[in-house]
C-alpha cells in the first residue's frame, strides 16, 4: 500500500474526500480516513486534499502536524508502545526501551527498515501495577525486563511468522 | 460610546478595539506582532492594558479586545507595566540579536535580563505568516507542529510552489533585523543608546518633550521613584 501504489491511487483518496462532501471542516474526518486506510498520511494524499478542498496545503500540513494521531512517516505493520511512566520508570522502563532500540536498531518513533515494527513510547497506559509494561498492537505484556522483551519481539518478528 | 482611558473619558466607536482608541488618543501602548495592513493576532502580547475595576481587574490584549460601553482601561498602570517589561525580558532572552526588540528593552528601561539567552531566530509573532497569507496572497509558510516544537516553514520543509521569493517575509520579520553590533554581542542587553546623554535642551516636570519615549526621561524618572515614595 506503500509508494509507488499511492500515486495512482488517487481515486481512494477522492472517494474519502467525496464522503464528507468536498467540505473543509472535515479536513479532520478525511485525514482520519486516510491515516486509516495507509497508516500514515502520504505527501501525495495531502496534495490531493488541498487541491481538492481548495485549502492552502500549509493549512493541511499544520493540521497534520499538530496532532499526535496523525503520523507523517509510514508505520509499521507493528506498533510498539513502551511505557515510560512513574511507575514503569522506576522499575526499569528505561533499560527496557534501550533493549528494543539496540535491538530493532531504531530510534524512538521510528520504523524499521523491513517496516515491521515502529516504536513508540508513551507516559501511562494506567495499568502500573504491570510496570514495566509493553504494548503492541493492543496487547499488554507486563513485568517486562530486558530478557524478557526480546522473547514478546521474537513472536512479532517476520522470520518468526513465515 | 464612552469608556474611560486612563482615567479620562473619551467618545469611542463601536467597532474599535482598545488599541484603536488609545491610537486615536494619543496613549502610546507598544506593540510587536501588530500591524496596520494585517489582522491582529495576539501573539507578543505586549499590548496588554488593565481593564476592569480593583481586584476584578485583568489584564488584556488591546489588539484583540473590542471597546464596550463603560470599560476602564488604564495603558499604563503598574502592572500592566510590570507584564510588559516581563514579556520584554523574555523575548530578549529568546532572540538577543533582534534590533526591534533590543530597541523595545531600551525604551522600557530593562537593564538586565535574566533569563537564559536562547539565541533563536524566531520569535513565533506570526507576523510573517499573515504577511504571506493576506497580503501577498501566497499561503506558503505557517505555524507547524505544537508546544516547544512550534515552528513557521513551509509544507514538508521543502521549497514551496506558492513562495514567489518575493521577500516580504523577510521584511517585516522583527527577529531578521540585526542589531547594530550584529548577531554575536558581547551582551544579552545592549543597552548602549542608555548611556547617551540627554537630546533634550529643556526639560519640565510634567511634560516629557516630543522624543516619546525618550529614554533619558525615562531613566531618571526610574531614579526618583525612591524619591517619591518616600515623601508620601
Amino acid at each position: 500500500m506503500h509508494g509507488e501504489l499511492l500515486s495512482k491511487d488517487f481515486p481512494a483518496i477522492d472517494a474519502i474526500i467525496k464522503k464528507y462532501g468536498e467540505r473543509k471542516e472535515f479536513l479532520i474526518c478525511i485525514l482520519q480516513d486516510i491515516q486509516a486506510r495507509y497508516g500514515y498520511l502520504p505527501k501525495e494524499a495531502l496534495t490531493r486534499v488541498a487541491e481538492k478542498l481548495d485549502i492552502p496545503l500549509i493549512q493541511i500540513y499544520s493540521v497534520a502536524t499538530f496532532f499526535k494521531a496523525f503520523s507523517l512517516r509510514p508505520k509499521g505493520g507493528h506498533t510498539i508502545h513502551v511505557c515510560l511512566g512513574t511507575a514503569c520508570h522506576v522499575r526499569g522502563a528505561e533499560r527496557v526501551l534501550g533493549k528494543i532500540k539496540r535491538d530493532l536498531d531504531i530510534n524512538v518513533d521510528e520504523t524499521t527498515k523491513d517496516m515491521n515494527f515502529t516504536l513508540k513510547t508513551v507516559n501511562c497506559l494506567g495499568a502500573c501495577a504491570l510496570g514495566p509494561i509493553v504494548e503492541i498492537d493492543g496487547k499488554h505484556y507486563g513485568n517486562m525486563t530486558t530478557v524478557k522483551v526480546e522473547s514478546v519481539l521474537k513472536k512479532y518478528s517476520i522470520k518468526k511468522m513465515e | 460610546m464612552e469608556i474611560t482611558l486612563n482615567g479620562v473619558k473619551v467618545q469611542v466607536e463601536e467597532g474599535w478595539t482598545i488599541l484603536d482608541a488609545a491610537k486615536f488618543y494619543g496613549a502610546n501602548i507598544p506593540t510587536l506582532c501588530y500591524h496596520e495592513g494585517l489582522s491582529p493576532y495576539g501573539a507578543c502580547r505586549l499590548c496588554v492594558v488593565e481593564i476592569g475595576r480593583g481586584g476584578r481587574s485583568k489584564l488584556v490584549a488591546s489588539c484583540l479586545h473590542p471597546v464596550r460601553e463603560g470599560l476602564n482601561v488604564r495603558t499604563h498602570s503598574e502592572r500592566v507595566v510590570k507584564a510588559r517589561k516581563m514579556l520584554v525580558e523574555l523575548l530578549v532572552a529568546r532572540c538577543p540579536q533582534s534590533k526591534i526588540l533590543q530597541d523595545l528593552a531600551s525604551s522600557m528601561g530593562i537593564e538586565k535580563v535574566r533569563f537564559k539567552p536562547k539565541y533563536d531566530d524566531c520569535i513565533l509573532c506570526g507576523l510573517c505568516v499573515r504577511m504571506c497569507e493576506e497580503q501577498m496572497d501566497a499561503k506558503a509558510i505557517g505555524f507547524v507542529s505544537r508546544g516547544v516544537k512550534r515552528r513557521i516553514t513551509t509544507p514538508f520543509d521543502i521549497k514551496s510552489e506558492k513562495c514567489r521569493t518575493c521577500g516580504a517575509c523577510m521584511y517585516i520579520c522583527p527577529a531578521c533585523q540585526l542589531r547594530c553590533q550584529g548577531p554575536k554581542a558581547d551582551t544579552v542587553l545592549c543597552s548602549g543608546c542608555l548611556n547617551i546623554s540627554p537630546s533634550c535642551l529643556e526639560k519640565y516636570e510634567d511634560t516629557m518633550c516630543y522624543m516619546d519615549p525618550c529614554v533619558a526621561c525615562l531613566k531618571e524618572k526610574e531614579g526618583n521613584k525612591k524619591d517619591v515614595k518616600k515623601k508620601n
